[in-house]
């Protein structure tokens, strides 16, 4: 009992306790806001690359192409464990808004709407067709005319704070789309004639996936005309990937085994068949893997984030050590008076850790505590410097960031409080363990001086 | 005399120091032994070892030879849990400049012997016979209404009788007592001693180690310590 009773009175009599306190409730703080914006923004962009592929795709990187994608699609539609299956062109075109002279290179995914809402999310990037994305082709201001969705930062700029000023309706604007089409084995199909095959579409509503790159520089077009303007119609139609969505309860990695299963089966099937030889580039993909190339490079910045503040987690150790150092330096009277007191070394040992784990818990649930309040006050902190001194910690009118993510994750919570109080129990144990060798004769001696 | 007629004897002690590359010898062979009830004075000048005995006898340091038996058991034999149950327990350390624990009321230094011998659910069953007790010795001590305040606010009168308390808590049967008027005035150290002689008539056992001779005529037997040695 005795040594609660210390370890309580130390923390709370003893300035020097208090910078360890403060050490560890500002730590905690600093962890806690980093961890969770970082994690946050980790998190988000996944979910947006998640949401913009679906679960998992098959396909291959080459503007060819491959064919026989049909039977494929309906053996993936009977197949008990996918919900939504999506075939896919996606190739590069020069768009060009009618009556101008202006070329914009865009990537242009052809798409049928519906099947696509299936397997992506994409019927909730719309902004006008949200409730109905098989509409998503027909502009509201004249329905029989070909339509497509343009990526939101290819028609609208944001404002200082990341806002877009949307239209009652969208704009009537005819874009020209040129592409190259290409044979089956690579070759311009109508080389010799014309080469690029060029259309009309009207712009008849905007996708807002919230991945930079996509809202910049994408334009979907209806499935069939798509295929028709990359030359993929025919003789045999081709497509370049499949997005694919699982059911619920299916993990990912069992449904991308599945599915590389029956593409393994279907590829076999067609082998000796015409054009067979594009079904050898076709892969299989997870989500995470086809947009490896965009998040590594964020992961990376994460897992940069975390070693850093594990080096923060030594300092503090270390800030703990020195400030339990110097406690128990000053306090080696009591050691000495405790000990002539009939007290055990492991007494000693525990009295030390009991303050070092009083000090962790009650520094942790400061900075818990405080981080929490900061992290729901963050964006209107925010607000506040933009208002006052023009800041932003990302600008708006550039980065596809809306709030800044302060979700806090309770399960990284209690990994940063279990680590803070383990800390302050390592930084202890050195110092503790010294305590119990000290000689208490000499102690009491030292203290008379 | 038979060694079942001291409560505490020393035997053969020596004790030295190590000072940089010198060796320094504090006790040369002292034989000491001290009687139930007895009120042992040990007097010596400076820096010659009385504290250092003082320690060994209550196993607060170890002799580098000799033995220390108290009621005829070996204490180079006790294990170290056995050892500080013998410093709890067994004997009541009173120094020259109290080491009360400035954290704690006097009330809570009083009773921080009797808290340390026991686990948080043993001090919880009998934490309030203990607190009886220790405000029955402050009340003894004539300490009743500081029995709240830290031992800072405290004159050095105070504080040692605070710290006489504490040695005195788990009644034990030695009491040691290192210069405990060295640190007080002349009326003050004459307050503290007249609370020794008490204790000694209730049948207390005390050694007390003091430089001042006239101090150590209050105890009932007197022994000078010389060059290491009892002379």
């Amino acid at each position: 009992m005795y040594k609660v009773i210390l370890a309580f009175r130390y923390l709370f009599t003893k300035r020097i306790s208090y910078l360890a306190f403060l050490a560890v409730a500002l730590c905690v703080f600093i962890v806690i806001i980093v961890m969770t914006v970082m994690t946050g923004l980790v998190t988000d962009f996944k979910q947006k690359n998640h949401s913009f592929v679906g679960d998992c795709v098959v396909g291959t990187e080459s503007l060819v192409g491959f064919a026989y994608y049909e039977g494929f699609v309906r053996m993936l539609e009977q197949a008990d464990f996918v919900e939504g299956v999506s075939p896919v062109i996606k190739s590069y075109a020069l768009i060009s808004p009618v009556g101008t002279e202006r070329n914009i290179g865009v990537e242009i995914m052809g798409i049928d709407p519906v099947r696509h809402s299936g397997a992506t999310d994409f019927g909730k990037t719309l902004y006008y067709r949200k409730d109905d994305a098989s509409r998503a082709f027909e502009a509201i201001y004249d329905p029989n005319l070909p339509g497509c969705v343009i990526g939101i930062d290819r028609v609208l700029v944001r404002d200082v704070k990341g806002r877009y000023s949307f239209d009652a309706s969208p704009a009537r604007i005819a874009l020209a789309v040129s592409c190259f089409p290409l044979t089956a084995k690579g070759a311009l199909a109508g080389a010799g004639t014309a080469i690029v095959n060029t259309s009309t579409f009207y712009y008849s509503d905007i996708s807002r996936s919230g991945l930079a790159r996509e809202d910049g520089s994408l334009v979907y077009l209806p499935f069939e005309q798509a295929q028709l303007l990359c030359g993929m119609d025919e003789p045999l139609k081709r497509v370049n990937w499949i997005h694919i969505k699982f059911k619920p309860n299916v993990r990912l990695e069992q449904g991308c085994e599945k599915t590389s299963l029956l593409w393994r089966k279907f590829a076999q099937e067609k082998s000796g068949q015409k054009q067979a030889d594009l079904l050898e580039k076709v892969t299989v993909q997870s989500w995470r893997d086809y947009r490896r190339a965009f998040i590594a490079a964020m992961e990376k910045e994460h897992a940069m984030i975390i070693v850093m503040f594990v080096l923060v987690g030594i300092t503090t150790v270390f800030i703990i050590f020195v400030v339990l150092y110097m406690i128990i330096s000053h306090k080696s009277k009591d050691i000495g008076i405790l000990k002539s007191l009939g007290v055990s070394n492991g007494n000693v040992v525990g009295l030390f850790s009991l303050f070092a784990l009083l000090t962790g818990f009650s520094g942790s649930v400061l900075g818990i505590l405080g981080g929490w309040l900061f992290l729901l006050k963050i964006n209107r902190i925010e607000d506040w410097l933009f208002e006052h001194f023009r800041f932003q910690l990302w600008d708006r009118a550039i980065y596809a960031i809306g709030d800044i993510p302060n979700t806090v994750d309770f399960k990284v919570l209690g990994v940063i409080f279990l680590s803070a109080v383990l800390a302050c129990l390592a930084g202890a144990i050195v110092p503790s363990w010294q305590a119990t060798r000290l000689n208490p004769v000499e102690t009491l001696q030292v203290n008379q001086l | 005399m038979n060694d079942s007629d001291f409560i505490l004897k020393a035997e053969e002690i020596y004790k030295s120091y190590r000072l940089g590359a010198a060796e320094v010898s504090v006790l040369r062979g002292v034989d000491l032994g001290v009687k139930k009830g007895e009120f042992l004075a040990i007097v010596g000048a400076s820096g010659s070892g009385k504290s250092t005995l003082l320690h060994i006898l209550g196993a607060l340091d170890r002799p580098n030879k000799g033995n220390v038996k108290f009621e005829g058991r070996d204490l180079s034999h006790h294990t170290g849990r056995e050892l500080n149950k013998f410093r709890n327990k067994i004997v009541g350390f009173v120094f020259q400049f109290y080491h009360l624990l400035d954290e704690l009321s006097v009330l809570e230094n009083v009773f921080l012997p009797a808290m340390a011998s026991r686990s948080i659910l043993g001090w919880l069953a009998c934490r309030r016979c203990a607190k009886k007790r220790a405000r029955e010795l402050l009340a003894e001590l004539g300490l009743s209404d500081r029995a709240n305040h830290k031992p800072y606010q405290l004159s050095g009168g105070e504080r040692q009788r605070v710290a006489i308390g504490r040695a005195l808590m788990n009644e034990p049967k030695l009491l040691l007592a290192d210069e405990p008027t060295g640190n007080l005035d002349s009326a003050t150290g004459n307050g503290i001693l007249e609370v020794f002689e008490k204790l000694n008539r209730a049948g207390q056992t005390i050694v007390m180690v003091t430089h001042d001779e006239r101090i150590a005529r209050k105890a009932s037997r007197i022994i000078t310590l010389a060059d290491g040695k009892i002379a």
